[in-house]
């Protein structure tokens, strides 16, 4: 017999059993991810910006958590992202990609602009904010639920669709800012006197209540209503659905409704609630950052806080250790880059693991 | 229920870390040198974009200049970058505040509303903006607009393209009618219109049979709609480029089809070498050292504040010999001087019409932000279009014969 070397890999990828998973392997999984991220972006802070990475990440609590200001913009910033994170939720959940969340929120901000720039002065100001409500929901709706019908009836592709409905969305939104500023700047001044009224003093309160109450219904809507399970049946076997005789196109139909809706108040709440005008890149790319955050929970509301979280901690972070070093903001953008890779790559090794081949005894 | 426990725990791991580093934080660049007046001041400054934008670049720059004219340490100065136009501004402004700064600047035009509304809750804070409308009209002490003459810049940008196509002209490449320039401008309004036409105006005072087409890209920073745009003007038989627009897609246009070009923002000539002729540029320095010395002397900062060529405020980058028309420094030395000593006026409204007509002795422009946007204040006195005296930021919007307006863009 010839004497054949069979090469053994060093180790191969194991899909994990849930069933099986220890309770803790999941904490043990993160944790490590994270302690790898933290000396990765450690060295690289070392190399690159020559400055000692505990005092980096200090200064991360510190852009964060410093001030009571900080304190509130970061809560600011959770709920505008949380915000728009739920309006993706249900359309994922259903396996609906949709990208278009940036045009949604967009389109609802301009409602809520247009209301506040025709009818502000018109209008007693209880009914011109219910107006606005009304306005920011119906332009989302009505942004989202064009792509929904195409899909349902014809099916086409949802993802490009929802891609494309962004630029018109953002053209738009240049057409009327034109209409709105004759100097041809551009810039249109802010209302504050037309926006959401103030609650308990605090500039955010309203849109921190608003965003908590949503992220509750989201979580009882998703998880114990007939709709979300309809909602979960459709994402995972649209042929089940029918079967058990869900409507399909209903369903899809519906969803994005509810999807739009959401994509409109966070419209209302990012201009009505906060800046009091309007520019083409107002939602700054969120509706992206969303379906990454929705995706990192799992289409899980209540976990989505915590994702949320992660995010703009990481953001807001960047943001202070590039003022606070005087290092370019690409340096911080590559440390916040690392640590979100390693928080989502941790979820491989938890669905896969790594076996170790043992040392095959030589046959005698 | 589990994951979010495994979130938790992880979050906690990063902020025990991060609070084990919360120690003391030494200032790298301390120095014994404490008794300056200037060791107590604190400066806030705001950008729209980083150092990746020219236009910011160019604060950034200045500010780096400041803080070694006036020998101000690393931590009396706080840069804070990819600031929008929002609420975020006030934010920052605010931030700022609570970090003890004396003065904020912020950049960019859509800042403004949003420094206006930190200057009123912060009164003992002095707040400045650069390209903004609004400080004479809403009349706070503590909020201040700032700009640069930057019309008299482009007018000598001008004359250096003048004495180009004359020298062209003489050497019988083109003739006196075939003098054509073209410009890429980034939007329809006063700030470029100003721009164009005063880079017009000295091009004419050269050349009189001078015309010019206008191309507008709609954006501040687009490569390619500068670079399509250069070239279609290349393509209309415009001999020579300008722009107002804060990419290198116009220039690198013109070095590929060997046209020469004038520039902005600063120098182009290390990728253009064989067509960038000068360029023209705003130094905000004097501006900075101006405010922060106010400050420091207890005085009052000007509510508009234009600086030009004497202050330093408008630079003119070194002249590429190899493009521009022999002569040039001694022809620009000779109108420098005309334009700082008042016998050169760039909008002297005997230098042009509109419509064919010369402009009228009481033109009024629109100077006042309102929501109508009406002509409201009279510009022209003895003659002469007074840009920048009665605001900082430029409002000269008259479109003058020999432009041609290829697009409009808003």
């Amino acid at each position: 017999m010839a004497e054949a070397k069979i090469k053994t890999p060093l180790f191969h990828i194991a899909k994990r059993d849930p069933a099986s998973m220890k309770w803790y392997t999941g904490v043990i999984v993160r944790a490590v991810a994270v302690v790898a991220a933290l000396i990765v972006s450690g060295v690289l802070i070392m190399l690159l910006a020559n400055i000692n990475p505990l005092e980096v990440y200090s200064s991360m609590f510190d852009g964060v958590f410093g001030t009571e200001r900080r304190i509130w913009n970061t809560l600011q910033d959770l709920a505008i992202l949380l915000c728009i994170s739920l309006a993706v939720t249900p359309a994922f959940k259903m396996r609906f990609w949709n990208c278009g969340a940036e045009g949604q929120v967009l389109i609802g901000g301009l409602a809520t602009i247009s209301v506040m720039f025709f009818l502000g002065d018109v209008l007693p100001y209880p009914v011109l904010i219910l107006v606005m409500i009304v306005a920011s929901i119906a332009a989302g709706v009505i942004w989202a639920v064009i792509p929904a019908i195409f899909k349902a009836i014809w099916n086409t592709n949802e993802t490009l669709f929802t891609l494309m409905m962004n630029y018109v969305a953002i053209q738009i939104v240049a057409w009327f800012l034109k209409m709105f500023v004759k100097s041809g700047s551009g810039v249109l001044g802010a209302m504050p006197e037309y926006g959401l009224p103030v609650v308990g003093g605090k500039q955010f309160l309203l849109n921190i209540i608003i965003v908590a109450v949503l992220t509750a219904v989201s979580f009882i809507y998703l998880k114990y209503s007939k709709q979300g399970y309809e909602i979960s049946v459709v994402g995972e076997s649209e042929n089940t659905a029918k079967y058990i005789g869900i409507g399909v196109k209903k369903v899809i139909i519906r969803t994005l409704i509810v999807s739009g809706a959401i994509c409109g108040i966070a419209g209302l709440l990012i201009v009505g609630g906060t800046n009091h005008t309007i520019s083409t890149t107002a939602v700054a790319g969120r509706g992206f950052t969303a379906i990454m955050v929705s995706w990192l929970a799992k289409f899980n509301p209540l976990t989505m806080v915590l994702t949320t979280f992660i995010v703009v901690f990481l953001d807001r972070g960047a943001q202070q250790i590039s003022t606070a070093f005087g290092i370019p903001s690409s340096i911080s953008d590559i440390i916040t880059g690392i640590m979100l890779l390693f928080i989502i790559g941790c979820e491989f090794f938890l669905r896969y693991k790594i076996v170790f081949t043992k040392h095959a005894k030589e046959v005698a | 229920m589990k994951k979010l426990l495994a979130l938790l725990l992880a979050l906690a791991m990063i902020f025990s870390l991060a609070a084990c580093g919360g120690s003391d934080k030494k200032d790298a660049t301390a120095d014994g040198n404490k008794d300056t007046a200037a060791s107590d001041i604190k400066v806030g400054f705001i950008c729209l974009h980083d150092e990746k934008s020219t236009y910011d670049l160019n604060f950034l720059n200045g500010v780096d200049e400041v803080k070694k004219a006036l020998g101000l340490k690393d931590s009396q100065v706080i840069v804070k970058t990819n600031v929008p136009e929002g609420d975020e501004c006030y934010q920052a402004a605010a931030d700022l505040v609570d970090q003890r700064c004396d003065i904020i600047f912020a950049n960019s035009f859509g800042h403004e509303d949003f420094m206006i509304k930190a200057a009123k809750e912060f009164t003992d804070v002095q707040f400045c903006h650069a390209t903004g409308t609004k400080a004479h009209t809403e009349k706070l002490a503590n909020y201040h607009n700032a700009f640069a003459s930057i019309y008299e810049g482009r007018y000598l940008a001008g004359v250096a393209a003048g004495l180009k196509l004359k020298a062209m002209i003489d050497a019988g490449e083109i003739t006196a009618a075939e003098a054509k320039m073209g410009y890429v401008g980034a939007f329809t309004y006063a700030e470029v219109i100003s721009g164009y036409t005063s880079f017009y105006l000295g091009a004419k005072s050269i050349v009189p049979e001078v015309t010019m087409d206008v191309q507008f890209t709609g954006s501040w920073y687009d490569a390619v709609e500068e670079k399509n745009a250069a070239e279609a003007l290349i393509a209309r038989k415009c001999v020579l480029i300008s722009q107002h627009a804060d990419s290198m897609g116009a220039p690198s246009a013109c070095e590929a089809a060997k046209i020469p070009n004038v520039s902005y923002n600063g120098s182009t000539k290390d990728a253009c070498p064989n067509t960038f002729i000068v360029s023209s540029r705003i130094n905000w320095a004097p501006y900075y050292k101006y405010m922060i010395e106010c400050v420091m002397k207890g005085e009052k900062i000007a509510a508009d504040w234009t600086g030009g060529i004497k202050e330093g405020s408008v630079v003119l980058t070194e002249i590429n010999d190899k493009a521009a028309a022999a002569g040039t420094a001694a022809k620009l030395e000779e109108v420098k001087k005309g334009l700082t000593d008042g016998t050169i006026n760039v909008f002297d409204t005997a230098n042009f019409t509109v419509g064919g007509k010369a402009v009228a002795a009481d033109h009024k422009a629109d100077v006042d932000t309102d929501a109508a946007f009406e002509a409201d204040t009279v510009v022209v006195e003895n003659g002469i279009f007074k840009e920048s005296k009665f605001r900082s930021a430029p409002y000269f919007d008259l479109r003058i014969d020999g432009i041609t307006l290829l697009n409009e863009k808003f």
